[in-house]
C-alpha cells in the first residue's frame, strides 16, 4: 500500500517496537482491526487519525494498559505478552497529564525514582537536571495545584523521561495548550527527542502536529493502518480520498483515468482538460473508469500580472476569500463544471488581495496532481 | 441598575432564617440565666448548671453510651462507604443500580419506620437491646451519607493517576498507598466527622433500639419531665449544639480539601 522505502523504519536502524497482527475489541466492538507495525529506534512516529479510529487503544496496548486479543508486540526484542504496563520498558505521557495533585513538583517527577532508593543527593540532582532539560528550573518545590497547563504538560513529560525509557508514549499531549504554546511544545518535543535519541510514538488527530514533528506517520481509519509513510509523502501522494482530505487542505475534481500513454497516465476532467501524468502520481492501481484528483490549494496561482505565464491558466471570478495574515485563501469555480477548488496564496510584499467578485487569472500544473480512489 | 426583587428577597431570607433558628438562641439564653424555671424576664448570669452538669453520673454514662456508639457507627460506615464507593467508580456488575438505590434508601425513609422496624425484627430474633441494637440503627441511616462524601472523592479522582503510577513501575498496593489513600484520606475523615455528629445528635432510632442503656439524646428526653433538671439540660444542649458546630465546620474543611485534591483543581483557600 505505501511505498517499499518507508515500511521499514530506517535504512540503518533496528526495530524498537514491533506490532504484529494486531487486533482488540471491546464488548462486540473491533476497535483495532489487524495491526502491523514496526516502528525504528530512535524514531519519531506518530499515530494519526479521527476520534475512534483505534489509535489511542493502541498505544496503551503498547504501554501495557490494554491486552490486544490476537497478536504480538515486542519491544526492542523483547516480547511483551506477560509483562505487565509496570515492567514495561515505556513511559507514558497522558493526554490528562495525570500529575499527582498531593505532590509537588519535583514529588511528582522523582515518584518513579523512589524504587531505586538513590541517596537523596543524587535523586535530587536528576530531578533537578530533568526540570532544567524541560524548561522548569527552580520549580522542585512548587505545589502541583499551582502550575498552568503548559508547566503541567512539562512536569508529566519531566517524570517520564526521567525513568530513562526505551520508548516515550505521547497521548494528544499537546490537545489540551493554546496554539502558540502548543507551537513552541511541537518545536519542544522534536528538539528533545533529537537531543535525547529516544523512541518516540506520539497519538494525535492534529496532522499539522504530525506533519511538523514526526519522522514517520501512520495515518488511522477505522482501526487499520491506511497509509505509513514519511510526511512529505503522505502529503503529497496520499494514497486515499480519506487521507487525502484528513491531511491539510485538498480540492477534489472529479475527472476520468482513460488509460496508459507510454509510461504516462492518461486523465481528463471537464473542467482542465487533457492530461499525461506520471506513474507515481498514482499511489494505488486502478482500472481506467472515473477517478478523483486531487489538487492541493498551494499548487495552483493566482496570475496577478499580464505577464505571468503558467504551464495551464484559466479565468475565474472569486468566490471568497479567507484571510489568514501570511496566507490568503481564494475559492473560485472551475470553468465548465460547478466544482469550486481553494487556491492559497502566500502574502507577500505588495501582493494584492483580492475581493470577493474579482475576476482573476490562475494558473496550474499537472506535475502535482494525485489521482485517488 | 437595582430592582426590587433583592430587597423582597433578602428580607425573605432573613424572616426565614429568624424563623428557623430563634428557638436554638433560647438554648444558651437560659442555660446561663440564674434562675431554675424556664421563662422571662431574665434573670442574671450564671455558670452553675454547667458546673452542675459535671456531678450527673447518669448522664456521663449515656455519655459514654453515645460516644462508644457514635465512633464504631462512624467507622463502620465509613469502612462500608470506602468498599461501595470503589466499587461504584471502577467496576461494572450486575444490579448495580438496584443496589445503589437499596444503599441511598434509608435516606429517605422516616426515621420513626426505620426505629419500629428495626425493634420488630430484632425482638423476633430475639436479640437483647444495647450498645449494638443502636449501633445498627445507626449504621444503616450514616452509610447513605458515607457512600456519597466517598463516591464522590472516587469520582473527582483522574483515572489516569493510578494508571501513571503503574507506568512509573509501582504496584498495585504501592500505587493504593501512594496515590489513592493520600487522595481518599479528606473523604475518609469528613466521612467520619459527619457520621460522628450524626450518631451523637441522633434521637428517634436511638429511642427505640436502646436497652438500659441510654445514649445521651434519649436521656435528655428522659430528663425533661423533671423541671428542675431543665436548665441543666440547656445547658447540655448548648454543649451539644457548640461541639456540633465545630465538627461540621471540620468536616466541610475536610470536603474541601478532598475536592481540591481529588479534582486537582485549587480549592478556594488556595487560590
Amino acid at each position: 500500500m505505501s511505498s517499499p522505502s518507508s515500511a521499514s523504519p530506517n535504512q540503518q536502524g533496528s526495530v524498537m517496537v514491533q506490532l504484529s497482527s494486531i487486533r482488540k475489541s471491546f464488548d462486540e466492538l473491533e476497535v483495532v482491526k489487524g495491526v502491523d507495525l514496526q516502528i525504528g529506534a530512535g524514531e519519531f512516529f506518530s499515530l494519526l487519525g479521527p476520534s475512534g479510529c483505534g489509535k489511542t487503544t493502541l498505544l496503551r496496548m503498547i504501554a501495557g494498559f490494554e491486552a490486544p486479543n490476537e497478536g504480538h508486540i515486542s519491544i526492542d526484542g523483547q516480547a511483551m505478552d506477560d509483562v505487565d504496563a509496570n515492567e514495561r520498558p515505556t513511559n507514558m505521557v497522558f493526554q490528562s497529564y495525570a500529575i499527582f495533585p498531593h505532590l509537588s513538583v519535583g514529588e511528582n517527577v522523582a515518584y518513579g525514582l523512589k524504587k531505586q532508593r538513590l541517596a537523596k543527593n543524587v535523586e535530587r540532582q536528576r530531578v533537578d537536571e530533568m526540570l532544567k532539560m524541560v524548561d522548569l528550573e527552580g520549580l522542585y518545590s512548587r505545589p502541583s495545584y499551582a502550575l498552568s497547563g503548559g508547566q503541567r504538560q512539562r512536569v508529566a513529560l519531566a517524570r517520564a523521561l526521567i525513568m530513562e525509557p526505551k520508548v516515550l508514549l505521547l497521548d494528544e499531549p499537546l490537545s489540551a495548550l493554546d496554539k502558540k504554546l502548543r507551537e513552541h511544545m511541537q518545536q519542544e518535543l522534536r528538539r528533545l527527542q533529537r537531543t535525547l535519541g529516544i523512541t518516540f510514538i506520539l497519538v494525535t488527530h492534529d496532522q499539522e502536529e504530525a506533519l511538523i514533528m514526526s519522522d514517520r506517520i501512520a495515518v488511522m481509519f477505522d482501526g487499520n493502518i491506511e497509509q505509513l509513510g514519511r510526511p512529505q509523502e503522505i502529503y503529497e501522494r496520499p494514497v486515499s480520498k480519506r487521507v487525502a482530505s484528513f491531511i491539510g487542505v485538498m480540492n477534489f475534481i472529479e475527472g476520468e483515468y482513460i488509460g496508459r500513454k507510454g509510461k504516462q497516465l492518461k486523465v481528463r476532467a471537464d473542467a482542465l482538460g487533457e492530461v499525461l501524468l506520471e506513474q507515481e502520481q498514482m499511489p494505488t492501481e486502478i482500472e481506467p473508469g472515473q477517478v478523483t484528483i486531487g489538487l492541493r490549494p498551494e499548487m495552483m496561482t493566482v496570475l496577478y500580472h499580464k505577464s505571468d505565464k503558467s504551464e495551464k491558466e484559466f479565468n475565474a471570478t472569486v468566490e471568497n476569500v479567507d484571510y489568514y495574515g501570511d496566507m490568503t485563501y481564494y475559492t473560485v469555480t472551475l470553468p465548465k463544471s460547478d466544482d469550486q477548488v481553494t487556491i492559497s496564496m502566500r502574502n507577500t510584499a505588495g501582493r494584492h488581495v483580492y475581493e470577493i467578485g474579482d475576476k482573476v487569472r490562475i494558473g496550474w500544473g499537472s506535475a502535482s496532481m494525485v489521482i485517488l480512489v | 441598575m437595582k430592582s426590587k426583587a433583592p430587597i423582597a428577597l433578602f428580607s425573605f431570607v432573613v424572616t426565614y432564617l429568624i424563623f428557623l433558628y430563634a428557638p436554638i438562641i433560647l438554648l444558651p439564653l437560659f442555660a446561663f440565666n440564674d434562675s431554675s424555671i424556664i421563662s422571662f424576664p431574665l434573670s442574671g448570669f450564671t455558670s452553675k448548671w454547667f458546673v452542675g452538669l459535671w456531678y450527673e453520673e447518669t448522664m456521663h454514662r449515656a455519655l459514654k453510651n453515645s460516644l462508644i456508639i457514635a465512633v464504631v457507627s462512624s467507622v463502620i460506615s465509613t469502612i462500608f462507604g470506602i468498599l461501595t464507593a470503589r466499587a461504584l467508580a471502577r467496576h461494572q456488575y450486575i444490579g448495580k443500580k438496584p443496589i445503589f438505590g437499596l444503599i441511598m434508601a434509608p435516606l429517605f425513609l422516616p426515621e420513626i419506620i426505620i426505629g419500629v422496624s428495626l425493634l420488630i425484627v430484632m425482638i423476633q430474633i430475639g436479640l437483647t437491646l444495647n450498645i449494638w441494637t443502636v449501633i445498627i440503627g445507626h449504621v444503616l441511616i450514616i452509610t447513605p451519607f458515607s457512600v456519597s462524601i466517598l463516591a464522590a472523592a472516587f469520582n473527582n479522582m483522574d483515572r489516569s493517576l493510578e494508571e501513571a503510577s503503574l507506568d512509573l513501575g509501582e504496584t498495585r498496593f504501592g500505587t493504593f498507598r501512594r496515590v489513592i489513600l493520600p487522595l481518599v484520606t479528606p473523604g475518609i475523615i469528613s466521612s467520619l466527622l459527619i457520621g460522628f455528629t450524626i450518631s451523637l445528635d441522633e434521637f428517634v432510632i436511638a429511642f427505640f433500639l436502646t436497652g438500659i442503656e441510654p445514649t445521651l439524646p434519649v436521656y435528655i428526653w428522659a430528663q425533661l419531665r423533671f423541671p428542675s433538671k431543665l436548665p441543666g439540660i440547656m445547658a447540655l444542649g448548648f454543649i451539644l449544639l457548640v461541639l456540633s458546630l465545630v465538627l461540621l465546620a471540620l468536616f466541610e474543611f475536610f470536603r474541601r480539601r478532598s475536592e481540591a485534591l481529588t479534582s486537582g483543581k485549587p480549592s478556594s483557600e488556595h487560590q
